[in-house]
């Protein structure tokens, strides 16, 4: 799976399946299981049918049909990139996952 | 339009040396010998996933975890360098498609799954990361799987 069709382009997998959504969501919006399980079974046909190493499948989902500003600003400069909370590019850091359900709770 | 992320890496860390990306002008090919609902797939990660009780990753972390397949996505813990993670949080699915996974090949499209997700986070080194390609290759074989999903963040 891939987001970054020019990366992928350069590092040539033998297969690989393109959904142009922010990174960070290649197989699909969060709570979204239809929508996830579409992409996989889209993605799945690239098993079945490329005959031939680095090709490039693309999907035709569009992350927002009524806003597409984010492909001209995301990954750009002083966009933050490093989740909620505290930006963590300094290091690494324990990022558990929950966080959002606990501060529901 | 897709995002020129080489481009835009260019600008956003103008200040540090230009990064080496890999340029590849042939891939490997294995072609798959059976149909999908007849293969066993196994599910690779790059997102710093790990299971409640295992060890974290740690930075230049070469390492891998592996995930048993059964695992209810509530015991994932994630660590890694950074990336916006919100929605993995409130979903993993969406970067770690475990649940609709196991949906589907309980649904008959896929044959099976490997015993665990391979999980590992990235390590800013090239060559570290080409260090661990084979041992991962290596899992791979040992769990007996025909084709592998892999799902970079």
């Amino acid at each position: 799976m891939s987001s970054a069709w020019d990366l992928t382009f350069a590092v040539r997998p033998p297969r690989a399946v393109f959904l142009n959504f922010p990174l960070n969501h290649e197989t699909g919006k969060a709570n979204d299981p239809a929508l996830q399980r579409r992409i996989l079974l889209d993605a799945f046909r690239a098993f079945e049918t490329f005959w031939a190493p680095g090709q490039i499948l693309t999907l035709p989902y569009v992350w927002d049909p009524a806003d597409r500003s984010w492909e001209d600003t995301d990954f750009g400069p002083g966009v933050e990139l490093y989740g909620v909370g505290t930006p963590i590019q300094g290091g690494f850091a324990e990022r558990t996952l929950g966080r959002a359900g606990r501060a529901r709770a | 339009m897709p995002i020129a992320y080489i481009q835009r890496t260019r600008e956003r860390y103008a200040e540090y040396p230009p990064y080496k990306w890999a340029v590849n002008t042939d891939a490997p090919w294995a072609p798959l010998t059976k149909p999908l609902k007849e293969c066993r797939l196994a599910l690779l990660s790059s997102g710093g996933f790990y299971v409640e009780g295992q060890e974290p990753f740690g930075e230049h972390d070469v390492s891998y975890r592996l995930i048993p397949m059964d695992t209810p996505v509530a015991n994932l813990r994630i660590y890694h360098h950074g990336y916006r993670d919100a929605d993995a949080d409130r979903d993993p699915n969406c970067v770690l498609p475990l649940d609709r996974l196991r949906e589907l090949a309980a649904a008959g499209v896929l044959g099976g799954l490997a015993d665990s997700v391979v999980s590992f986070v990235m390590t800013y080194s090239p060559r570290r990361d080409l260090e661990r390609g084979p041992t991962i290759a290596a899992e791979l074989r040992r769990m007996q799987v025909d084709a592998a999903l892999c799902v970079p963040v």
